[in-house]
């Protein structure tokens, strides 16, 4: 069984984020770029998964600019098998619901019995890709995953979900859709022995008319802004003080 | 300063005797600091009126004796000052030998209400609680029993507080973030604490040259944090960053995690470890910021392999190598066992040492490639047995905490004699392997350190201080370290625990020069006493 991992080129999860002057966007030029954390941690699962022997092979998938080549390569590091580059050009940012197209199409040439994606990518926060993609290929999905039991026999995966009440157990018959939360698993190192091996590893492009997907946006981005800055806290001299604040500056009381 | 010129004149004289003297020029550390060529190019000196040259009553010097764990000794005549128990974490390991020097006033109410006068109210302050954490050092080793503590809020306070305490003969310790590893920021006896945390502002950046002009009081890391808006950097980086002022770093002549890259904050006159004034301002060039770091943490298994690939970094990686540190397995193991949250990065497997290889540059998929090629070469060619490289900021500060971490780790693990030994290259471990030889099953010997420009830290942890144990560590260490031509201090400096040391590294004429040029800008000696220069300065 093949086993399909969609990747997102972002900024660094450590980097500090600053608005452009003109309010178009954020400033990406001279920024680090990673790997989104919810990906790595789906690529790390599905390396379990293949290393406990319920799966043959780990494909890492990207949608983006020449540049996705460098997140490819690093979950080619990590052990993944090879990888698929869709290149999007300078068409800028590829929206939800253009990936789950192409990630569709994807899967339809590929045949995964598995697709794993990160519950949401940290620079726009969608969450909704994973959701998307299923719903296109009528697949059963299991998000915010925080535990994957993978059961090569039955051909159900029984996934743990975090939901807001707690924990809540699915059973999914393959082929599925899983996206990873954070506790699912700690993402390994690059290693050295596998970044050698990685150059080896075929990362394969592929253009948007060779899946026959059409990209168009409905949605456009007006206006970025920064969030309204935290007013500093103010240390008052007697209780009185504090009353007279409360009563008449917060109206609390 | 009124004799500027004229102590100008006397260094640039004793300029020619620097390279006599010092054993290993190229090494930085506070001896030569006073020497060299300063980066810095604003330092404010406060108003000393200065005295003509008095003598001391000669003070006896003896060496520190060894500990008598939990209690610090301190034999004097004083009433006022009592033997202390320290509680809790502390330790203490140090009999320190030297009497209090009798000409030294002790403060009295009229002082007081001086100090009272020229600076806020809240700044002078004799409450038991703040003044108790001020008297003791970061590793609980040194506390001395100030009974007051002051907090002036710029340079004119400063030198006013200065003025009066030299007219007074009462003796002062410069404190900053009191982060010193050699006891050198704390009072010995009573001296006056003049901590200068409240002078924190940031006046300027030169946006063009990159000139930062701060006060002595701003926290390392703020300043840092400040110039990474601007695209600039602090050119040293220590794991003190957090809590460190930047007067400190720079009169102890701090080197730092970039020192291979940048070098340090080489400074003048003051580099002097707070014995010859006060640091109230800081003009510093700083290095651009450059967008691409990569980080590789590397495992190796032995010590020349380590010395290998150092000489191969510098040429293969070249001017974009930005750090260079190692560390050996009890350092490893430390770190894993006594911090929450540290992983190893090769979980599987024991390795002898590791190394901590970082790049900066301006392009990061070619600095990527260049770290790449550089450690697939070394690793085919037997130099390292197994590494990984940071794929994003998170993995990139895992891997410093390990190393960062260390001296926490030490802490933690109970009682530690640390040393900070400049030697060469191919001797640095030498000195680790014969420490646990001869220490036996008694203690755990850690070596670790830049080891790009030969800088050792070796740790001795032991559970509890132990008389038996100081005695085969001191002095065979410093007698090694001059034997092998190094330096006692690489970068923690003198302060109160080497300071009748120094004479391991340096000869008799330049510690004479020391001594006249401490005994010219302050006569009357009330700048942290008892310090970086041995007691037997003063003898006749």
């Amino acid at each position: 069984m093949k086993i399909m991992v969609a990747v997102k080129r972002v900024i660094d999860y450590a980097v500090k984020i600053r608005v452009k002057s003109d309010k178009s966007g954020v400033e990406m030029s001279n920024v680090k770029m990673s790997m989104n954390p919810f990906c790595e941690i789906g690529v790390e699962e599905a390396l379990r998964i293949r290393e406990a022997g319920a799966a043959s092979e780990v494909v890492a998938v990207s949608v983006g600019p020449a540049q996705c080549a460098d997140t490819l390569r690093t979950a080619l590091a990590m052990g993944a098998d090879r990888a698929i580059h869709v290149v999007s050009g300078s068409l800028g940012p590829v929206l939800p619901l253009s990936v789950a197209k192409i990630l569709k199409a994807l899967v339809e040439i590929e045949r995964p019995g598995l697709l794993i994606l990160g519950k949401q990518a940290i620079d726009d926060d969608c969450n909704q890709t994973g959701q998307m993609v299923a719903g296109l290929l009528k697949w059963p999905q299991g998000t915010f995953a925080s535990k994957v039991l993978l059961d090569k026999e039955k051909q159900v995966a029984t996934v743990e979900r975090e939901v807001d009440g707690g924990l809540e157990t699915l059973s999914l018959d393959l082929p599925a859709v899983i996206t990873t939360d954070l506790r699912l698993n700690q993402p390994r190192y690059a290693t050295l022995p596998n970044i050698m091996k990685a150059k080896s590893k075929v990362i394969k492009k592929v253009t948007l008319e060779e899946l026959n997907v059409e990209i168009k946006s409905d949605l456009e981005v007006v206006q970025v802004t920064e969030p309204p800055k935290r007013k500093a806290g103010v240390i008052v001299s007697s209780v009185d003080e504090l009353i007279d604040k409360l009563k008449n500056e917060a109206r609390v009381l | 300063m009124r004799r500027g010129k004229s102590l100008k004149c006397f260094l640039a004289g004793c300029h020619l005797y620097q390279h006599s003297a010092c054993i290993y020029p190229e090494i930085p550390n506070s001896a030569s600091a006073i020497f060299q060529a300063s980066r810095i190019s604003l330092i404010h000196y406060p108003e000393s009126p200065l005295q003509s040259y008095d003598k001391f009553n000669p003070l006896r010097h003896v060496c520190p004796m060894a500990s008598r764990g939990g209690v610090l000794h301190r034999p004097n005549k004083e009433s006022l000052i009592a033997t202390s128990r320290i509680h809790q974490r502390s330790f203490g390991s140090t009999t320190i030998n030297i009497q209090r020097n009798p000409s030294f006033s002790m403060i009295n109410s009229d002082d007081i209400n001086y100090f009272r006068d020229i600076l806020d109210d809240n700044t002078v302050i004799q409450d038991e609680d703040r003044l108790s954490s001020a008297n003791i050092d970061w590793m609980r080793k040194y506390k001395g029993s100030s009974k007051l503590l002051l907090l002036p809020k710029d340079t004119d306070e400063v030198s006013k507080i200065l003025r009066y305490c030299n007219s007074r003969r009462l003796a002062v310790v410069p404190q900053g973030g009191n982060t010193g590893l050699v006891g050198g920021s704390v009072p010995v006896y009573d001296e006056v604490i003049v901590n200068v945390g409240l002078m924190n502002k940031i006046i300027s950046l030169d946006k063009v040259s990159g000139i930062l002009k701060c006060e002595a009081g701003c926290i390392l890391q703020n300043l840092d944090s400040f110039l990474a808006n601007e695209c600039y950097l602090m050119p040293i980086d220590l794991g003190a960053k957090g809590s460190c002022q930047i007067g400190g770093n720079v009169s102890t002549n701090a080197g730092g995690l970039h020192f291979v890259r940048y070098g340090s904050l080489h400074g003048n006159v003051l580099g002097s470890e707070g014995t010859l004034g006060i640091i109230t301002k800081v003009s510093i060039l700083t290095p651009a910021r450059l967008s691409s770091t990569n980080l590789a943490f590397l495992a190796c298994e032995d010590y020349s392999s380590c010395q290998e690939l150092l000489l191969k970094a510098k040429r293969g990686l070249g001017e974009v190598l930005s750090a260079f540190e190692f560390l050996d397995t009890n350092s490893m193991d430390l770190v894993l066992d006594k911090l929450e949250g540290v992983r190893n990065p090769f979980p599987s497997s024991l390795h002898k040492f590791y190394v901590l290889i970082e790049t900066t540059g301006t392009d990061d998929s070619y600095d990527r490639a260049k770290l790449e090629t550089f450690l697939v070469n070394s690793m085919e060619g037997g130099l390292i047995s197994d590494g990984v490289i940071a794929q994003d900021i998170n993995q990139a500060s895992s891997f410093w905490r390990i190393r960062e971490g260390i001296t926490e780790a030490l802490m933690k693990a109970g009682a530690v004699y640390k040393y900070d030994l400049s030697l060469p290259v191919e001797k640095l471990y030498d000195i680790v392997v014969e420490m646990q030889l001869r220490l036996g099953s008694s203690a755990k010997v850690c070596g670790y350190g830049h080891l790009g420009d030969g800088n050792l830290h070796l740790n001795i942890s032991t559970p509890n201080y132990d008389d038996n144990v100081f005695a085969q560590i001191e002095p065979f260490v410093y007698e090694w370290t001059a034997e092998h031509r190094g330096s006692i201090s690489a970068e923690h400096g003198l302060g109160l625990m080497k300071a009748d040391k120094i004479h391991y590294s340096k000869s008799t004429e330049t510690v004479r020069l020391m001594a006249s040029i401490k005994k010219l800008v302050d006569p009357n000696g009330i700048m942290n006493p008892y310090k970086v220069l041995p007691q037997s300065i003063y003898s006749p």
